[in-house]
């Protein structure tokens, strides 16, 4: 671990009766696949509620590997994954999925009801919620990523920036706790990029953002974690772990050419 | 890809037709064409007035003839079936032209057809003013089987993303000099469709991923659809109790 982090460890651990537990604490997470391969190693890591991290990593990392273990669709091989202090184990499962958004990389496998407002509302209508209070919580999520003039028509016929948005929103309509995005970016144009950018400082969840876009995770996210071979090898602010050649070198990471970390200013929440 | 926001089949309007609840419809429909088929096929002039009762639906439901009949076609390879009934069946014959037909083919043939295009028109008929969404969410209210209903209603969300790939593989095909000309590439073409059941089949998976994160646990949310009233039951019931009607004469007269 990077020594130079972190406060938000020391806050996150103990936490006083007016702070609200962690969104997620992650401690000696292992997972070997039922093949033998082994894709992580010991995963500790702490988010404070309200907290936005990108989760850093080259390809093959082990970072979807991880995510999946966050609501619980993978059973650890050993360590212990726990959300806003319920502990994700198969008995906690419907409420883990319900506090854990999961932004899947491809629109299309998220969005599979015919109509956007039925996907929205899949979420929570499994939860239990009918009628007019569904209908609000739908309208009020669609309403949070501005695709509310949408809601009647089927994904395949939106832009793909306007699928990922209407993504984020099947996970709001949740009310989670975390917010998971996997490779938010993706295939993004940089209009729809900015866009969703905009929508997620706007959001008052905790985010943690699974990329290798590493301009992104500076724009949005304050701190940073690497995750490589398994195991988280650096956490601290995102500034400073990229300005950091040698770490980035070591894990495969590099900045966009030309683009240089002295001249950006990052927007602030 | 931008093809509107129907299937071809659905004709959008405002006729009292489009207007009655899918599940009534489809109720409607299936009766009728249990009329159909309950009828003797010796009765001849029973079709004739099964077919006077579809075009007066049609004609309220402002379905023009020719898109009727265009649809029609789809029945082509049941009436190839029926033509060559008559050629092959066993039976007395009777001399038609100068060919020895069997008798008992020309009644099955006629049989087919007739009442095979009676109920493909009527179906026709139930797509043009009902649309996809609203055929599926009848279905499920008519107690079909959850399971089928989604495996229909998945069909109809990923057939354009799967059509989608297949035409992209195609493109890739082309702009590396390939081109389908004779069994000789009947190969390549075989691997394609076989490297598009194992997306499809992948894509399945992570489809799935995503529903059990999001609490899928086997069923899927019915939205809130106001119940039919009896005035619409009532309106619906129109065409297979007049269809009951002709059946009943055609087994008395």
């Amino acid at each position: 671990m990077d020594p130079l982090n972190n406060p938000l460890h020391t806050r996150a651990t103990a936490p006083t009766p007016e702070t609200p537990a962690p969104s997620l604490e992650v401690a000696g997470l292992a997972y070997a696949y039922p093949d033998g391969h082994q894709a992580l190693y010991g995963v500790d890591l702490t988010v404070a509620h309200g907290e936005r991290v990108a989760l850093l990593g080259p390809n093959g990392a082990g970072k979807t590997t991880f995510v999946l273990h966050l609501n619980g669709i993978l059973t650890p091989g050993a360590g212990t994954v726990t959300v806003a202090g319920l502990p994700v184990v198969r008995r906690h499962l419907a409420e883990v999925r319900r506090r854990v958004g999961i932004v899947f990389q491809d629109p299309d496998d998220q969005l599979f009801m015919p109509t956007v407002r039925e996907d929205v509302a899949f979420g929570p209508a499994a939860a239990g919620l009918r009628g007019a209070e569904l209908a609000a919580r739908v309208t009020e999520a669609l309403g949070r990523v501005g695709m509310a003039d949408h809601a009647d028509r089927p994904p395949h016929h939106l832009s793909f920036g306007q699928r990922r948005r209407v993504a984020v929103a099947t996970v709001l309509a949740m009310r989670p706790e975390i917010l998971v995005l996997d490779e938010p970016s993706s295939n993004l144009d940089p209009a729809s990029r900015r866009e969703l950018a905009d929508i997620l400082r706007a959001l008052d969840v905790t985010v943690l953002m699974v990329t290798h876009d590493l301009p992104y995770a500076l724009e949005l996210c304050p701190r940073s974690v690497v995750l490589s071979e398994g195991v988280i090898t650096a956490d601290g602010p995102t500034q400073h772990l990229l300005s950091d050649t040698e770490l980035m070198a070591a894990h495969r990471l590099e900045l966009p050419f030309g683009f240089d970390l002295r001249s950006v200013t990052i927007p602030t929440p | 890809m931008s093809a509107g926001h129907a299937h071809k089949l659905y004709r959008h309007g405002h006729s009292p037709v489009h207007a009655l609840p899918p599940h009534c419809k489809i109720a409607a429909v299936l009766c009728f064409v249990l009329a159909v088929v309950a009828t003797p096929r010796t009765a001849v002039w029973t079709f004739a007035l099964y077919a006077l009762l579809l075009a007066a639906v049609a004609a309220a439901a402002r379905v023009p003839a020719a898109f009727l009949l265009k649809r029609l076609l789809v029945e082509v390879p049941f009436v190839a079936f029926a033509v060559l009934m008559p050629f092959v069946a066993t039976g007395p014959r009777v001399h038609i032209l100068g060919t020895a037909l069997s008798e008992p083919g020309l009644w099955g043939a006629w049989n087919i057809l007739a009442k095979g295009t009676l109920g493909v028109a009527a179906s026709v008929l139930l797509a043009a003013t009902t649309d996809l969404r609203g055929l599926l969410l009848g279905l499920q209210r008519l107690r079909m089987p959850p399971l089928l209903v989604q495996i229909a209603s998945f069909m109809i969300r990923y057939g354009d993303v799967i059509a989608d790939e297949l035409r992209r593989m195609r493109v890739a095909r082309l702009s590396r000099g390939f081109e389908a000309r004779g069994v000789r590439h009947w190969g390549v073409l075989a691997k394609t469709a076989g490297a598009l059941f194992i997306r499809s089949y992948e894509r399945g998976e992570r489809v799935h991923l995503a529903m059990v994160s999001r609490g899928y646990t086997g069923t899927l949310p019915v939205p809130d659809a106001a119940a039919a009233t009896g005035a619409q039951w009532t309106r619906a019931a129109a065409l297979p109790a007049a269809a009951l009607a002709v059946c009943l004469l055609g087994w008395t007269l």
